[in-house]
């Protein structure tokens, strides 16, 4: 079969860039009008962050932690506490008050999202000591009780000065601009798949696919899940805090533990072990929430309201979708392949020898 | 602290204890067969808590814990047909994912069928009434309670000690190709396990749920991780372990609001479990097993 060259490639994907930062621009220059789907692509890109963090573990090192929701936590309040402008924070901590090296302390948002990653990571390191050791399901309910554990310090009473308790962060300054949210989460998915493609990446994947085979060929096997961990630590760390700015405001609530479901179906969804699926993950997952929103609204078909339509009934149909995914498409929508113009290409020249094939057969039914 | 509110704190411990260990039996029973963290259980638990709500508001309470009772049992045994089975020779990771995805579902028709609002567990007028034993006073449930769970655990023991189907639950948590050329009809012994599981499940939800007094759809998920912690704590796989693991969380979560703690009451929970995964992977009871390569 043809495939396309490599020049063509480049060209195909500068345009659909290109198109993409084009179509970002003009929806930014009207917010008002286009607010609703500016929001779906916002939240889409910051959880294609964090979803192909978790790929990077899931997929490429074959470590399958439920942690996620604790390290945006860390990350998220990290960026909260930096970038509230300093004039609110007395109006955001009226109850507790705020703790004293904290009232004064900010940072330029591009600093915070660093600092909040670094955080997130560093949490991951001091986690990944203990945790690591674990084997498969026992590694994922320990990471998911960290995650809770971090949600319960957040939340607690004695952090009151610092994280607000349960009344949450407000008056987080939001993102300048949309593009700029695209950018970040195309610089962060950009480093990741350099990890990916780099030496450690493939002793991830030696790992991933037989641990004792990769420790005899000289993979220190602690070392490099260690590794793994941590930057899935440290871009999950980025993507919550991202969220934070995007959500302008916190609670310890947004971080229970149905955001890592969440996150999770999204790499289920895309195919665990593909980064283009996990992206591709995120933006279907996110805007197919909203695109079944009519099963919410009551249904009338010739003065006869159909019973089932009504509120909530959504993320059923949602919910039967992803199981139905999970239980006959195991391997999501790309499986462990990556998104490629070529495969395109040939899916495009596939359904054209098809319809040839069809002509020959039946002339009749040629002209749809 | 005077010795009567240690006591009426002990109580409610042991209480909750009870409830946990019920729940933690089918979570260790589930994976000791399938090596399935079965997350949709604590979901079950949930819906059995529904189910009751709208049984009894129809019929009285003594015709409606039957019903509810089998509604319970279908509805897990109906899970694991639908979502586990079709993966029995697929990774365990996806088998997990399955079990999310299912307790999503559940939530999901949980809030769609009866809203996110909490509703009023029913009251089951001969578990409501008070009792006062000196200065200590007690709802019937919390006395209750730990009876019936030693009662139903001693139940289940001689059950998986002292029948056929006991027997092939053994042999199947042992070696399920081996047991299956046995002759052994692995499906039906699985789906048996999970009505067990559901079953003591409910009876875990009204004790629960009658102390707590409300239900909402996501009233599952924390009571449903925290068994399974409880399960792994008592030794994954061991019925009597989880027994004694679900009444170790709750006491020691009740020690802990009673002592002002109580944001800390889930975190201390998986502490435990981190603490315990750490020194003795195998829990209290459980048995040493050998990793095959």
């Amino acid at each position: 079969m043809k495939t396309l060259d490599k020049k063509t490639n480049y060209i195909l994907s500068a345009v659909f860039a290109g198109l993409v930062v084009a179509i970002l621009v003009f929806m930014d220059s009207d917010r008002a009008a286009y607010s609703y789907p500016l929001a779906i692509l916002q939240r889409s890109a910051i959880y294609a962050v964090v979803a192909v963090a978790m790929n990077l573990l899931t997929g490429f090192t074959g470590l399958f932690s439920l942690g996620q929701a604790g390290f945006m936590a860390i990350g998220a309040y990290t960026v909260a506490i930096l970038t509230i402008p300093v004039a609110q924070r007395p109006a955001v901590y009226y109850i507790n008050g705020i703790a004293e090296p904290l009232a004064e302390a900010s940072a330029p948002l591009w600093a915070a999202l660093i600092l909040g990653g670094l955080l997130a990571a560093f949490m991951g390191f001091l986690i990944g000591y203990p945790v690591l050791r674990l084997k498969s399901d026992y590694l994922a309910i320990a990471t998911l009780g960290f995650s809770e554990i971090i949600r319960a310090f957040i939340a607690a009473p004695m952090l009151d000065k610092v994280t607000n308790g349960s009344y949450g962060l407000k008056s987080i300054p939001g993102f300048p601009s949309t593009l700029m949210v695209f950018l970040v989460a195309a610089l962060c998915i950009f480093l990741m798949i350099l990890v990916i493609r780099s030496s450690y990446g493939r002793a991830f994947k030696a790992i991933r696919e037989d641990e004792i085979a990769a420790e005899s060929m000289g993979i220190n096997l602690f070392k490099h899940k260690q590794m793994a961990f941590v930057i899935s630590c440290f871009f999950t760390g980025i993507s919550g805090g991202m969220l934070a700015v995007f959500m302008r405001s916190i609670d310890s609530k947004t971080f229970q533990i149905g955001l890592t479901y969440d996150i999770l179906l999204i790499v289920v969804l895309g195919g665990i072990g593909s980064i283009t699926g996990s992206i591709l993950g995120s933006f279907l997952m996110t805007a197919g929430r909203e695109w079944l929103r009519f099963f919410d609204d009551p249904l009338v078909i010739g003065g006869f309201s159909v019973p089932l339509f009504r509120s909530g009934f959504r993320m059923v149909i949602f919910s039967l979708i992803l199981m139905t995914v999970v239980l006959y498409y195991r391997k999501g929508l790309l499986g462990n392949r990556e998104f490629s113009w070529n495969g395109i290409y040939a899916f495009l020249q596939r359904l054209v020898q098809k319809g040839k094939h069809k002509k020959g057969g039946k002339e009749a039914k040629s002209h749809d | 602290m005077s010795g009567v509110t240690l006591l009426q704190h002990g109580l409610t411990g042991i209480s909750l204890g009870g409830a946990y260990a019920l729940i933690a039996i089918g979570y260790t029973m589930v994976y000791g067969i399938l090596r399935l963290i079965n997350f949709a259980h604590g979901d079950i638990f949930m819906m059995a808590g529904y189910f009751m709500i709208f049984a009894v508001a129809s019929m009285p309470w003594f015709l409606a814990i039957p019903l509810v009772m089998c509604l319970t049992v279908l509805l897990g045994v109906a899970i694991e047909r639908v979502a586990y089975k079709p993966l029995r020779s697929a990774p365990r990771m996806s088998i997990m994912i399955s079990a999310i995805g299912v307790s999503y579902l559940l939530q999901n028709l949980a809030t769609y069928l009866f809203t996110a609002l909490p509703r009023g567990y029913p009251d089951i007028p001969f578990l409501k009434k008070i009792l006062h034993i000196g200065d200590l006073s007690a709802s019937l449930v919390t006395i209750v309670t730990p009876f019936l769970t030693i009662l139903l655990t001693l139940l289940l023991i001689a059950l998986i000690n002292h029948t056929k189907l006991g027997m092939a639950m053994r042999a199947v948590s042992k070696d399920y190709e081996t047991s299956q050329l046995m002759g052994i009809r692995i499906n039906k012994v699985i789906s048996a396990t999970f009505a067990i599981g559901s079953l003591l499940a409910f009876v875990g939800s009204v004790l629960y749920f009658t102390d707590r007094m409300t239900v909402f759809p996501f009233s599952g998920t924390l009571p449903g991780l925290k068994c399974f912690v409880a399960a792994v704590l008592g030794g994954i796989g061991s019925i009597p372990g989880a027994v004694i693991g679900g009444f170790i969380l709750g006491i020691g979560e009740t020690a802990l609001v009673a002592l002002g703690y109580s944001t800390f009451s889930d975190a201390f929970t998986f502490a435990i479990l981190i603490v315990m995964l750490l020194f003795r992977p195998t829990g209290l009871f459980g048995e040493k097993v050998t990793d095959k390569v």
